[in-house]
Parts: C-alpha cells; sequence; structure tokens
C-alpha cells in the first residue's frame, strides 16, 4: 500500500523525519519496500495564467500565447498542447530551470518565435504517467505562486508490503494508528458525526442473510451537480496513493476508502428499483460488472440484489446497471461490512482483485461503516453539492464478530520472549494499541478494538509488545540443552562422499529443474509421466522428472553450444515414481560424460569417453559401499540407452541403476551430437553399507599362474572369471582379466582372453604342484563350460 | 726414499690424470696391485737390514696410504660426477602439467547448503528431510493455513490433478518431525521447495532449510542467539542482523531477519518465529509446556552474498564456465 506522507501526517504527526518514519514502519512490521519523493526540483515552476492564444505563424499545430507568471510583465510562450485556452491557470517552467524529467529550459526560438519558457504536463513535472496536454490547475490558483507550494510538494511515498494478517492497516488511519502506539504522538480523532440531514431521503435496505452482511450503513445524497469536478488536493492525494481521478461520486469512495479503510460504493439512487438486500446467490444467475464485463454468479457468492435481481458483487465490484454516470443526480453510498469467511478466495474465484476485495479478504473494522458514510458524504456535499438525507444503519448486532477478551500473563511474556517487561510498559503498549486491559492476579484480560482481529491469543498479545518494544530490545541467550551423543550410522555411505569421489573424478555438480518437458520425461523413462503439474509455469517444465537424465542432457547439450567440448555433470536428487495416490520419491545419484575422456594434455592419449571410463566411475563410488567384485554389471536395455552399450547395476541381486551410451535417437531429441555415456544409481540402495568385518590375512607367499584362451567372442569376462574361481574355490585369491585380443591371428568370431589368477593358502605355502593343478582345473572347466581352447 | 717420493708424486699425477674409474683402477693397480710399484717395495723390506727395516716399512706404509687417499678421493669425484650426469639426464621439465584427470566441482547452493547444516549439525541438530510431492494438509492446514487464508494466496502453488501440490517451504518437515518424534526436538531440513513464480529474482524451484527446536523453555530471545551465531560463522565475520516483526501463520510472534551488507544495505536472508501453539497442539504437543522456535532461510539468497553471485538465475543454467569457478 502507498502510504502518502502528508496524508498520514494529517492523522499522525511523530517527532520523525520521512526517512525515519520509513524505518520505524520497517521495524514495526510495515516492511517498506520504496519510498519515493514527488515534486522535487519544481523550484522555478509557478502558477500562470494564459492570457491570450493565438495561432503559431509558421505552424499549424504550435500556439504563440501570451501568459502571465504574477509579476505584470506577459511573457511570450510557444505552446503543442490542444487544451491551451485564454485563462486557464497551469504550470509554467521559465528558462534556467531543469525539470525532474532532466529536460533543461533555454530561450528558444521556436519556428522562428521566441518562447520564454514552457507550459508544462503533469508527466514533464513528475506528476504521473499519463497526461493529454498541460496540465490544467483549479481557476482559483494564485498566479505567481510557487508549483510545490500550491500542490502541497514535495511528499513522500512509502509503499509498505503489509502482511496479511494487518487487514486494519490498509489506510492512512490504519498506519497512523500503529505509528502513534508506537511513538506517543498523539492519533487525530476519526470522530462519527457527519453532516445533518437536510432531507427524509433513505434508500430502504433489508439483512435477510444477516451472517453474510451484520452491517449495513448507507446514505443518500440528492440533487448534486453532474459537472462538478474533484479539488485538486483530492486528485492529487488519490494520484499520490496510485489512483485516478474519475468522478466526484467515486473519488470521493475511493479517498474515504484510503483514509479509514473501509471499502465504499456509490449508486445511482434513481437506477436502484425497491429495497437492497444481499443475500447469497444461488447459482445460475450473472451479472455485468461496473467494468463491463459479465461473471456468471457461483452459489454461496454474497450479491446485492434489488426489485431487478442481482446489482452488484459484495465487497468486489458494484454492478453495471446501477453505476454512477455522469448524469447522475442522486446518490446513494453504502458502506458494509462483508465478513472474512465470506470474502475470503471469491474475488480470486471471478479472476478479479479490487481494493475492495482485498480489504475485506484482509479483514475491515466492523464498526467502522457509519463513519465512512458520514465522510463520504461531507466529502460528496462539499464538492458536488446536493442535499443529504439521514445516515441509515440497519446491524445483526448478534452476526457482528465479537472480540472476546484474552488472558495474558506476566510469566508467559518472559517464557516466550525470554526477557519480562514491566506491568506499567505492558499497559501503556496494549493501552495505545486501543485494546481494553483488565488486571488480574496473573497479568491481564485483554479485549482488543474492533478492528484488530488477529489479536485472538496470548501469543498475539506478546508479540505485539515484543513489536512496540522493538526486536532489538531482546537479548540474545544462547539456549541451554540437553547433548546426547547423536547417532553415526555405518550403514550408509553419505550423499557427500559420493559427491566427493565424482568431483575428485572430474565431475561437477549441476542442479537442474524437478520438473522437465514431458516428451523427455517419456523418452527416458518409456512411459508417459504419472506426474503432471496443472499449472506449469511453461510446458518444458511440466512433469515432474522420473530420472536425472533430462535435466543433464538439457545441461550438457547448452554447454556443448557454449564450446564446451568436454562435459562431465553429475546431480544428487529426487526422481518421482509411483502414482499421484501414492508417490514414491527416490534419491539419485546421476552422471553424464561427453567428450574426450581426459583434458587435452602431453602425457596421454586423448581418447572419447567410453563405457569403461563411467564404469570405473560408478565403481568408483560403488566400492564405497561394499566390495567392487559383488558389483554385477548385465547387459540390458534401457528406452534411453544405445543396446549393446546399456547395462543394469546390481548388488546382491538388487538393482542398483544404470549405466550406458545415450541412445541416437534420444540424443537427437535433445540435440546432441558428441558420445554421451550415462549413469545413475538410487542411493539408498546404492549406498547402503555395512561396517567393515576384518578376516585373516594369510602370511603364507601368493603365486600366480597365467592362461589365454580361445573362446567365442559372445562369451562374457565375467563368466570366465566365475568359473576360473569355482575351478579351485580354496586356492584362488583373485582372478584379473589382464588381456583381451582379436584380430590378427585368432580366428573370426573368437577373442582371446588372457587371465591371471592368485594363489594362496592360509596355513601353509604353496607347491607348485599345487599353482599347476589349480590352473589345469581351471583350464578343464574352461573348456567344458565354454569350449575355450587353451593357447600355448 | 728419495725413489719414494718421485714414485708417489708419479701416482699423484696419474690418478688427477684418470679420467674415468677404469682409469683410475689401472692406476690402483700399477701402485697397489699386488704387482705394484709400491707393493714392491713392501715385498722388497725382507732384503733390508733388520735395523733399517722398521723406518724403511713406514715410510713405505705412509705412501701407500698417501696414494690410497688419493684414489678414493679422486674415485669419488669421478663418482659424484658420473651420478650428476645421470641424474642430469633424467631431468624433466617440471612447469608440465600433471598427468590424468583434472577434478570436479559443487554446486555453489549446495555448498552453501552443505555448509548451513554442517554449523547447525555440530550444535546438536538432527537432519531431516520429507516429500516434495507434498499434501495440502501438511503444506498449509497442519501449519496453521487454512483454505482460503489469505497467506495462501501469496504462496503461488504448483498444483496436481486431485489436490496434491508440489511443497512450497520446507515447514511441512516440521510437522512431520513433531509427530514422527516427538519432543525435545532440535531439527534441521534442507530441500528444494517450489513456487510458481519465475522472473529475474525468482526461480520456480530453490532450496530453503527449515530449522526447528522444542523443549521446556525455549524463547524468542534463543532464537535469537542461535540466528547471530549462525550468520556469524556462515560468513566468518561478525555479521549485523535485524529482527523485523512479520507473519507466518505458523509462529506467533514472527520475524523477518536481515543481514546488514556492503553499504548500509539491508538484505533479508530468513523468516522465524515462535511455534505458532495451533501448531505444538496439531502434532500433539502441549503448548502450555513446550514452547519452540523454527525458522526458514533461503539457501540461494545465502549463496549469492557468501559467493559474490549477482544474478540467481545463473544458478539452474547450470554453466560450466560458471559453475568451475566453485570448487
Amino acid at each position: 500500500m502507498k502510504i502518502v506522507e502528508s496524508w498520514l501526517r494529517e492523522w499522525v504527526d511523530p517527532d520523525l523525519g520521512s526517512e525515519a518514519l520509513a524505518n520505524e514502519l520497517t521495524m514495526l512490521g510495515h516492511e517498506v519496500d520504496s519510498v519515493h519523493v514527488e515534486g522535487e526540483g519544481l523550484a522555478g515552476v509557478v502558477v500562470a495564467e494564459v492570457l491570450e492564444v493565438a495561432p503559431h505563424p509558421d505552424a499549424d499545430r504550435l500556439r504563440v500565447c501570451q501568459v502571465s507568471a504574477g509579476d505584470g510583465t506577459p511573457l511570450e510562450v510557444v505552446c503543442g498542447a490542444p487544451n491551451v485556452f485564454v485563462g486557464m491557470k497551469t504550470p509554467l517552467a521559465v528558462p534556467g530551470v531543469t525539470l525532474p524529467n532532466g529536460l533543461k529550459l533555454r530561450k528558444t526560438k521556436i519556428r522562428g518565435v521566441v518562447s520564454n519558457g514552457m507550459l508544462c504536463s503533469a508527466v514533464e513535472l513528475g506528476l504521473g504517467t499519463e497526461s493529454d496536454g498541460i496540465m490544467q490547475l483549479p481557476d482559483d490558483a494564485a498566479t505567481g505562486v510557487g508549483l510545490s507550494d500550491y500542490l502541497g510538494l514535495p511528499d513522500t511515498i512509502i509503499d509498505v508490503d503489509l502482511t496479511p494478517n494487518r487487514g486494519d492497516c490498509f489506510s492512512m488511519l490504519g498506519i497512523a494508528r500503529d505509528i502513534a502506539a508506537l511513538t506517543g504522538a498523539k492519533l487525530k480523532s476519526a470522530g462519527v458525526d457527519g453532516p445533518a440531514a437536510g432531507s427524509d431521503s433513505v434508500q430502504p435496505v433489508g439483512l435477510p442473510v444477516p451472517e453474510a452482511c451484520p452491517v449495513f450503513a448507507g446514505r443518500v445524497v440528492e440533487g448534486i451537480d453532474p459537472a462538478a469536478r474533484s479539488p485538486l488536493w483530492m486528485v492529487e492525494r488519490l494520484r499520490r496513493a496510485g489512483l485516478r481521478e474519475i468522478s466526484p461520486v467515486v473519488d470521493v469512495t475511493n479517498y474515504v476508502m484510503l483514509e479509514l479503510g473501509q471499502p465504499l460504493h456509490g449508486y445511482d439512487l434513481d437506477r436502484i428499483a425497491g429495497a437492497i438486500r444481499p443475500k447469497l446467490a444461488a447459482g445460475g444467475e450473472s451479472l455485468t460488472l461496473l467494468d463491463e464485463n459479465t461473471v456468471e454468479l457461483s452459489e454461496g457468492t454474497v450479491v446485492i440484489t434489488d426489485d431487478s435481481g442481482v446489482i452488484g458483487l459484495a465487497g468486489i465490484m458494484g454492478g453495471l446497471s446501477t453505476a454512477v454516470t455522469a448524469e447522475t443526480r442522486n446518490v446513494f453510498f453504502e458502506a458494509a461490512f462483508w465478513p472474512r469467511p465470506f470474502m475470503a478466495g471469491r474475488a480470486r474465484s471471478y479472476h478479479l482483485h479490487t481494493d475492495a476485495s482485498l480489504r475485506f479478504e484482509r479483514g475491515v473494522d466492523p464498526a467502522g461503516q457509519a463513519r465512512a458514510v458520514e465522510r463520504a458524504t461531507e466529502l460528496l456535499l462539499s464538492i458536488a453539492g446536493g442535499t443529504a438525507g439521514p445516515l441509515v444503519v440497519e446491524a445483526a448486532e448478534d452476526h457482528i464478530p465479537e472480540r472476546p477478551a484474552v488472558r495474558l500473563r506476566r510469566a508467559r511474556i518472559e517464557k516466550l520472549l525470554g526477557m519480562g517487561a514491566p506491568d506499567g510498559d505492558v499497559e501503556r503498549i496494549l493501552e495505545r494499541l486501543g485494546c481494553r486491559l483488565e488486571r488480574e492476579d496473573t497479568g491481564w484480560l485483554v479485549t482488543p478494538p474492533s478492528y484488530r482481529f488477529d489479536l485472538e491469543i496470548e501469543a498475539d498479545l506478546i508479540e505485539e509488545v515484543a513489536r512496540m518494544v522493538g526486536y532489538d530490545a531482546i537479548p540474545k541467550t544462547t539456549a541451554i540443552a540437553a547433548t546426547p551423543l547423536a547417532p553415526l550410522s555405518e550403514s550408509r555411505v553419505a550423499d557427500d562422499q559420493a559427491a566427493q569421489t565424482l568431483i575428485a573424478r572430474d565431475y561437477q555438480e549441476a542442479i537442474t529443474y524437478s520438473f522437465v518437458d514431458a516428451a523427455a520425461d517419456e523418452a527416458i523413462s518409456g512411459a508417459p509421466s504419472q506426474f503432471v503439474l496443472s499449472n506449469p509455469i511453461s510446458s518444458e517444465l511440466g512433469v515432474m522428472r522420473a530420472s536425472l537424465w533430462p535435466g543433464l542432457l538439457e545441461a550438457a547439450a547448452g554447454n556443448l553450444a557454449r564450446q564446451q567440448d568436454r562435459v562431465r555433470l553429475f546431480e544428487i536428487g529426487k526422481s518421482f515414481h509411483g502414482s499421484l495416490d501414492s508417490p514414491t520419491e527416490v534419491l539419485r545419484v546421476a552422471g553424464l560424460a561427453a567428450g574426450p575422456s581426459l583434458p587435452e594434455q602431453w602425457g596421454a592419449e586423448n581418447a572419447t569417453v567410453d563405457f569403461f571410463d563411467v564404469k570405473a566411475d560408478v565403481i568408483a563410488i560403488l566400492a564405497q559401499s561394499g566390495p567392487a567384485e559383488s558389483v554385477e554389471f548385465v547387459a540390458a536395455e534401457h528406452p534411453a540407452l544405445q543396446p549393446g552399450q546399456c547395462a543394469s547395476i546390481r548388488r546382491d541381486g538388487e538393482t542398483l541403476g544404470w549405466i550406458g551410451k545415450l541412445h541416437p535417437r534420444v540424443a537427437r531429441q535433445f540435440d546432441i551430437k558428441p558420445t554421451v555415456y550415462l549413469f545413475e544409481l538410487d542411493a539408498d540402495k546404492a549406498l547402503a553399507a555395512e561396517a567393515p568385518h576384518a578376516g585373516t590375512v594369510s602370511k603364507f607367499p601368493t603365486m600366480r599362474r597365467d592362461l589365454a584362451v580361445l573362446v567365442a567372442n559372445e562369451v562374457r569376462a565375467a563368466d570366465l572369471e566365475a568359473a576360473v574361481r569355482e575351478a579351485a574355490p580354496a586356492l584362488i585369491k583373485r582372478v584379473v582379466v589382464f588381456d583381451i585380443y582379436t584380430g590378427p591371428g585368432i580366428e573370426a568370431g573368437l577373442k582371446s582372453v588372457a587371465l591371471g589368477l592368485i594363489l594362496q593358502e592360509t596355513s601353509r605355502t604353496l607347491t607348485d604342484e599345487d599353482a599347476d593343478a589349480a590352473k589345469a582345473a581351471a583350464v578343464q572347466k574352461l573348456q567344458s563350460d565354454f569350449a575355450a581352447v587353451l593357447r600355448d | 726414499m728419495q725413489d719414494l717420493d718421485r714414485l708417489v708424486g708419479a701416482a699423484s699425477a696419474e690418478i688427477a690424470a684418470a679420467s674415468d674409474l677404469p682409469a683410475l683402477d689401472a692406476v690402483r693397480v700399477r701402485y697397489l696391485g699386488k704387482k705394484g710399484e709400491i707393493t714392491a717395495l713392501l715385498k722388497g723390506l725382507s732384503g733390508l737390514a733388520a735395523t733399517d727395516r722398521p723406518a724403511a716399512g713406514q715410510a713405505i706404509n705412509r705412501a701407500k696410504q698417501t696414494v690410497q687417499a688419493s684414489i678414493n678421493q679422486r674415485r669419488e669425484n669421478l663418482e659424484s660426477a658420473a651420478l650428476a650426469e645421470k641424474l642430469s639426464a633424467d631431468a624433466v621439465d617440471v612447469t608440465l602439467p600433471g598427468r590424468g584427470t583434472a577434478t570436479g566441482g559443487r554446486h555453489p547452493v549446495s555448498r552453501a547448503m552443505r555448509r548451513v547444516v554442517e554449523i547447525f549439525r555440530r550444535a546438536g541438530f538432527s537432519v531431516r528431510s520429507g516429500p516434495e510431492i507434498e499434501d495440502d494438509f501438511h503444506n498449509f492446514t497442519a501449519l496453521n493455513i487454512p483454505e482460503n487464508h489469505p497467506a495462501r494466496a501469496m504462496h503461488d502453488t504448483f498444483y496436481f490433478p486431485g489436490g496434491m501440490l508440489l511443497r512450497t517451504h520446507t515447514s511441512p518437515v516440521q510437522i512431520r518431525s513433531m509427530v514422527n518424534e516427538g519432543v525435545p526436538i532440535r531439527v534441521i531440513a534442507p530441500g528444494r521447495v517450489y513456487r510458481c513464480d519465475s522472473d529475474q529474482t525468482h526461480t520456480p524451484m530453490f532450496h530453503q532449510v527449515e530449522g526447528l527446536v522444542v523443549d521446556r523453555g525455549i524463547s524468542f530471545a534463543n532464537l535469537k542467539a542461535a540466528l547471530n551465531q549462525f550468520a556469524d560463522r556462515f560468513f566468518e565475520r561478525e555479521a549485523e542482523l535485524r529482527f523485523r516483526p512479520s507473519y507466518f501463520p505458523f509462529t506467533e510472534p514472527s520475524a523477518e531477519v536481515d543481514v546488514l551488507w556492503g553499504e548500509g544495505k539491508w538484505l533479508e536472508i530468513l523468516g522465524c518465529g515462535m511455534v505458532h501453539p495451533n501448531v505444538l497442539e496439531s502434532a500433539g504437543i502441549d503448548s502450555e509446556e513446550f514452547t519452540g522456535y523454527a525458522f526458514g532461510m533461503g539457501v540461494e539468497r545465502l549463496a549469492m552474498l557468501r559467493y559474490g553471485v549477482s544474478d540467481l538465475r545463473t544458478f539452474f543454467e547450470n554453466d560450466l564456465r560458471f559453475l568451475s569457478q566453485f570448487r
């Protein structure tokens, strides 16, 4: 909300400068968004009167004007504005003045005519964002007076972000109340007395649904001058607060709303048919609003009706059929109390958001209606004349929200804040805030004022004490807590450790969005997502990812496009599985490698990353949660990976994740040209670990026997290894594959595999005979299982 | 005796002239070998008169030692010269880069988040997590944000058909932790959160760290101490904080906290407050006996301040040129 400082100071005038005032607002919980000074740099701009207007001899659109700046000597000024006329009062800037928009005025010749100054528009003076022509000042503005003085400028506009609990602060009065409570400065009293009735005219009002409208205040004003315009001071205040001049009736309702916080509505009395009755919409009706949009009314919406039907959306916007127009002479002002439960979310449901709905949703003072109508009547009579009927207030006392007393215990203040407050301070603070206090042994029984419906429980009152004392005054006291030693599990390798392992292996951590493009997600996971957002930020971020790969691939594509030829990224984050009824979130560790396996260097061959580079990276993680030998890579198929270069990663029969080469079809989808390898692990499974358990270390030397066999190409290294182990399980400690060869000298379809057998006994030194026997057993096993042929 | 001096002189000259180890050994053989000239003199002692023998023997032995010492000295010189030559041939250009792979790095947001968590973990906070696809109850209702509460409109929630949503804050973890573990409790909950908002200063996904302490006798003063200490530790300097009144439905009193940055600028880093009695009660905790504080901090903002990042959006562009600045 925009607070106009000059307006606020009419209500409370503390001994604080603008900046200090803004700071106090922030420290009261009304966070200041911006502080803007209006009307600076207007020195040298004065009120001038246009004495003569003549056509420019040399330009159709320009006029040559004689203007008086009050010093008796008319000045000749060239003006291009179409709205200039003889007798007009308008701002004049003379040579030497620099306008707020940076324009420096000089005496210039315009098409051969000397111009001794410039007649200014509101925009040129920094007093608005739109204007049609030069600014017209009231006829009674004194010629020669400085414009700043005349308009009460400069003025400071303090824009505050009100928190949703403080609907009572949506007005100059509301803010003034808080400032008065804080500083002790006197608050201008907002008396209820309005102008005396000049007629008996009333608009009948009924309250058939009192719970939806417990208070309805209204007053008739008849015979206003339809040609009247709102006075400049009011238009200026509205403008500074962010509202435009519309008509005296509308301007008055806006003005009173900004001043007192109570939204009002002005009807054309002659267009109301019979009695006004607020009701609940039954559904199926429609209403054309002031803004000429028609809405279908949903059941339960509070509407204003007359004998003709629905004529307004209560607390949101009036209807077109009873709106005031340029011809309106007879007016009915409405100020109602629409309870929050009926207003919450209602405007939003019609895609509307108005100054009135904002206030009613947050809550207005149920005791403020009469005063608002009286103020509006007073203002309208002074602007547009007319005769007022008597104030009419229909109220259903039973349905006006009560402000129940709240018990505040002295000891609880200290308990919650960590700092006590002297009784006198507590009483002064709460009384200044408008509360009624009743002393008790343990503290007070506090009745908040009608407008502070946010004060519901003891903690709310304690916050008020803290707010007024200042949060700064509360000490910093380190809490004393029991310090039991926290558990430190060895059953799970930390995510951080997996991250550090990948970082050490030259992967850069990425963080990608958890929502991804639906097509990308389906291409990777092979199934349409079960988690489609109803209101995505964009269609490319429409579904929750089933894999971290879409995000990593997109990041890789971006980097490759930025001339990064070597991309290695990893991410640790959740993927989403199951269904909306029972979602499962799985923490995953995923990585991507593209480009050379090593950074370009002198000391190593420059090879493109391949399956085995990435496999080693995966093993580096898994080896921390269990023996590397226990991890199996099983050739398998995955929708995102290229067949033949794809494996599921398993341990103890459980799938931990996937590894492989990105399928060219998917690569095209992501617009990636280089070869990409990917892996993804289920973190909780892959990092599940056990504390190590030491076995016996043999004191006896190891022996080694090497053998090379020819086997069919399809035979897998892991199977050969397993068979060899099985041949002499007691002796063979380790099997290494130290060479794979195909090519000249080897029959097509076959490959040579060289295996090293590391043999050891725990109880004795092995003999050559033992080792040879083990090797022979291995060879025999390979021959029988794989038709392997021993090479010499 | 003159012969002996001449012999030593000649040997010395030859030793000095020996340019390598074989040449030196030849000199040694010539003078000190079994048939060497000095050896021969020693052998010839037996032909001398008994009275002359001791003096002659002493002189010859001295000569022998002198020659031997010279040979040893020369050998050492030759050997170290040879070694030096060998080592010099083995020299490398130490300025060439090391072989093998480089190292990657942490994402700055995860780095900052880890730092936040670690600071609290060391003070005895346990780390908790919760689902990112949440239900309305945990994200709103249990946090004292009933349906149609104005605070809901400020949350810009992402919804799924049927009413499930993406959590808008890490606060639901408060509820889950209190219900699961009871009190006293001291937990920290880092994680991703989502809001349907995207512009220069908002990304639809970001990170928060939630903190919750509930015990007997926990006060706002304790909250102030904890957060001030946190800021000092996180920024590794005495950070000046400002607590301003604010409003969150799930805390009362509530505060937003700014840190003084640069030239007198206050930058908001977190929201906090004393846990609202309704929240405690909805988790089955007696709000008369127990009080607590909670806070939620934006990790991106902390990372921006700590690591000098000026544009929030760069965090999720994953540009290696940006990321590689963080180790």
